[in-house]
């Protein structure tokens, strides 16, 4: 089939993406560090008007051009820029390959006429990307390298159907080749890709190696040359037409069976499990039901994922009947295959699959575990986790008697270091009858908390003539008593 | 002295009848004492510890305090809204063969049927179910009632008086206990006067 190449540059790919979320209207340059240098890696075009250039060194530029602005380059998120552009030019086409690490290769054979015609396509192009703000330089034409070569090199209207003679009166350097072979030919005389058609293949073999021909002939067409599209991210989704719509709730269930072998199937070769997975069910009267599960642990296990969809679907209203069951993994993650010894404990699979029931009614993230954490501030000396997304971990050691319950504290009516004799609490009368202690604790001057303010703390467990024994604090810079805690 | 041993050990096994406390059965506890009860349970009944209670409660259970009585990686608390969540989880937990020991903690009255439904999902799943409720709110569904206070003493700090106040399969009692550091269990220091 003839190939229909359209080739995207995008000459100042790194400074478009900064200036795209953060628009400045001044020079602007990206720089980055080469050889103890700072140097400028991208610039916009106000920048190169003031006459600066990539490769300059940083501080010569800012001698040159007092007011530009500049910020270090990210050369990962570039990439991932490019990676995005890719995924948004798949709409043009479904074939779609990297050029370098500015450009892209789009082979539009077969879908230009969708667009009305390859013209109308390429100014669409050209027209969304000046208004994302992406400078961008396209090139059309038969082959990826006269499209590569017409998008860096050419002059005047881009699309043409006489593609060998455009391409013949473009420089050598639109062949791709390295810059050494590039000198070589300038070098001879030979600046045009003219020039190099006419001369006896043989001798540009000996002189130049293979390269100069392998490129001149991919750009004429004589020599294949591949886009490898990039590959997609695997989509887990799948989904079920029923001919005849179904209201019980055991067939429900049935079809989800169905759809969960599929699905788990392409999980376990994936290596991943399910952590979030959404059912929808569309009734004949096109309304969307939906039922959302969200796990405790990342599974692909059909019999333990079928059950917990249980309550979820029991809510759900069919109305005249559902005719399409959707099931698709919203959130995965992964999960490798494991090797099983003898000390491997055994997983609480009973305990993961109550956690993802309660978490079903209360939200996942109430479901809690407490984990130690290295504080002497009694509120601070635990910390506390979603049970699904912790193990439970560390040991828990206190030289000292804590209380049971920790509560915000209560102010009492006393004055003075001690441990008052007699005090109101809780609309109690209390007689103390053995107080242990103090024990100071300091605020963490390092972590601002509001509840500290008033300095540090003389803690007394105090048993009470009544039973009750209670946790009281005194604080000396602010003379005050409060309860804080109760114990056993 | 050996009548004196006999009564002891009299009184001992009085007491082991009742508390560790029948599993597959719902109990209740009540009391200023009851989070002491709670945990020294939870300890000596092992597995996992379910603890739900309601999220607006202000009251924080204290990791650090309990971790002598029973170990918090053992325990999972899940905050829910309101009360009716509570029960729902409780029941849903304590039927699920998954938690040995499920604590909740209740602010209102619950009525016979509630009591009852508790009841019969500790009878499937095997579980112990302890509802931590205020004085005289309890229902009748529940396999026994405790009142625990703590007890002021000299030299000793975890004094308590647990009173079996109902029993539906037994004999009610009233008896001092302290917690023994070393066992880590809850020993009976005398039987109090009725």
């Amino acid at each position: 089939m003839q190939k229909r190449v359209v080739s995207l540059w995008f000459p100042r790919l790194p400074s478009d993406r900064v200036l795209r979320a953060r628009p400045i209207d001044a020079p602007f340059a990206l720089t980055q560090r080469q050889s103890n240098t700072e140097r400028i890696y991208c610039l916009n075009t106000q920048a190169e008007k003031m006459g600066l250039h990539r490769g300059m060194g940083f501080s010569d530029a800012r001698a040159y051009c007092r007011d530009l602005q500049s910020r270090p380059a990210d050369l990962n998120a570039d990439q991932r820029f490019l990676q995005t552009l890719a995924r948004w030019s798949k709409r043009y086409c479904p074939w779609v390959g990297l050029e370098g690490s500015n450009g892209l290769a789009l082979n539009i054979a077969g879908s230009a006429h969708l667009f009305g015609g390859e013209t109308v396509m390429v100014d669409d192009m050209r027209h969304r990307l000046a208004q994302a703000g992406i400078t961008a330089r396209l090139g059309v034409a038969d082959t990826r390298g006269a499209a590569w070569a017409l998008a860096h090199y050419g002059k005047g209207p881009s699309t043409v159907d006489n593609t060998d003679a455009q391409v013949a009166a473009l420089p050598v350097d639109a062949l791709r080749l390295t810059e050494k072979t590039g000198v070589a030919l300038q070098r001879v005389g030979i600046r045009r890709i003219a020039d190099l058609m006419a001369l006896p293949r043989a001798t540009v073999t000996r002189r130049f190696g293979r390269e100069v021909l392998l490129r001149l002939d991919q750009a004429l067409g004589a020599q294949p040359e591949e886009i490898s599209p990039l590959s997609e991210a695997p989509h887990y989704g799948v989904r079920i037409t029923l001919p005849e719509p179904i209201g019980l709730s055991a067939d429900v269930m049935a079809g989800t069976e169905r759809l969960l072998q599929q699905l788990c199937a392409k999980l376990e070769t994936h290596e991943m499990g399910a952590r979030i997975l959404q059912l929808t069910l569309r009734r004949v009267d096109q309304a969307n039901q939906q039922v959302e599960l969200r796990l405790a642990r990342p599974l692909r296990d059909v019999a333990r994922i079928l059950p917990l969809f249980q309550r979820g679907v029991d809510q759900i209203d069919a109305g005249f009947g559902i005719d399409q069951l959707r099931l698709e993994v919203t959130q995965a993650e992964p999960l490798p295959a494991k090797q099983i010894s003898h000390t491997t404990p055994a997983p609480h699979k009973g305990l993961d699959d109550l956690i993802t029931r309660i978490g079903n009614r209360i939200g996942l993230e109430n479901v809690q575990r407490f984990l130690p954490a290295d504080s002497h501030i009694p509120e601070r000396s635990f910390s506390i986790a979603p049970a699904a997304y912790s193990e439970p971990s560390g040991t828990w050691a206190s030289p000292r008697p804590r209380p049971l319950r920790l509560f915000s504290p209560e102010s009492i009516a006393a004055s003075g270091p001690q441990p008052p004799a007699r005090f109101l609490w809780r609309r109690m009368s209390l007689n103390t009858a053995r107080a242990t202690g103090p024990e100071r604790i300091a605020p963490e001057w390092w972590l601002p908390d509001d509840n500290w303010r008033s300095g540090v703390r003389d803690y007394w467990k105090v048993e009470t003539k009544q039973g009750r024994r209670l946790w009281l604090f005194y604080t000396p810079q602010n003379p005050c008593w409060f309860v804080q805690g109760e114990f056993a | 002295m050996a009548s004196q041993f006999m009564y002891d050990a009299a009184m001992t096994s009085d007491f082991h009848n009742s508390f560790p406390l029948r599993t597959a059965r719902t109990h209740e506890v009540c009391g200023p004492g009851a989070l002491f009860f709670a945990f020294a349970l939870g300890g000596q009944v092992g597995g996992t510890v379910l603890w739900v209670c309601e999220s607006r409660r202000d009251a924080q259970i204290n990791p650090v305090g309990f971790a002598p009585y029973l170990d918090p990686q053992n325990l999972l608390i899940s905050k829910a809204r309101e009360q009716k969540d509570v029960l729902a989880v409780a029941e849903e937990s304590l039927r699920s063969k998954a938690v040995s020991f499920v604590v909740m903690e209740l602010s209102a009255p619950i009525d016979l049927t509630t009591g009852r439904r508790l009841q019969l999902a500790a009878e499937a799943g095997g579980a112990t179910g302890l509802c931590m409720l205020p004085e005289g709110m309890g229902s009748n569904a529940a396999e026994t009632r405790w009142r625990c206070a703590p007890v002021p003493d000299a030299k000793d700090s975890t004094l308590q008086r647990w009173a079996l106040i109902k029993n539906k399969s037994g004999t009610l009692g009233v008896w001092d206990v302290r917690w023994n550091a070393e066992t880590r269990r809850v020993i009976v220091v005398s039987k109090a006067a009725q």
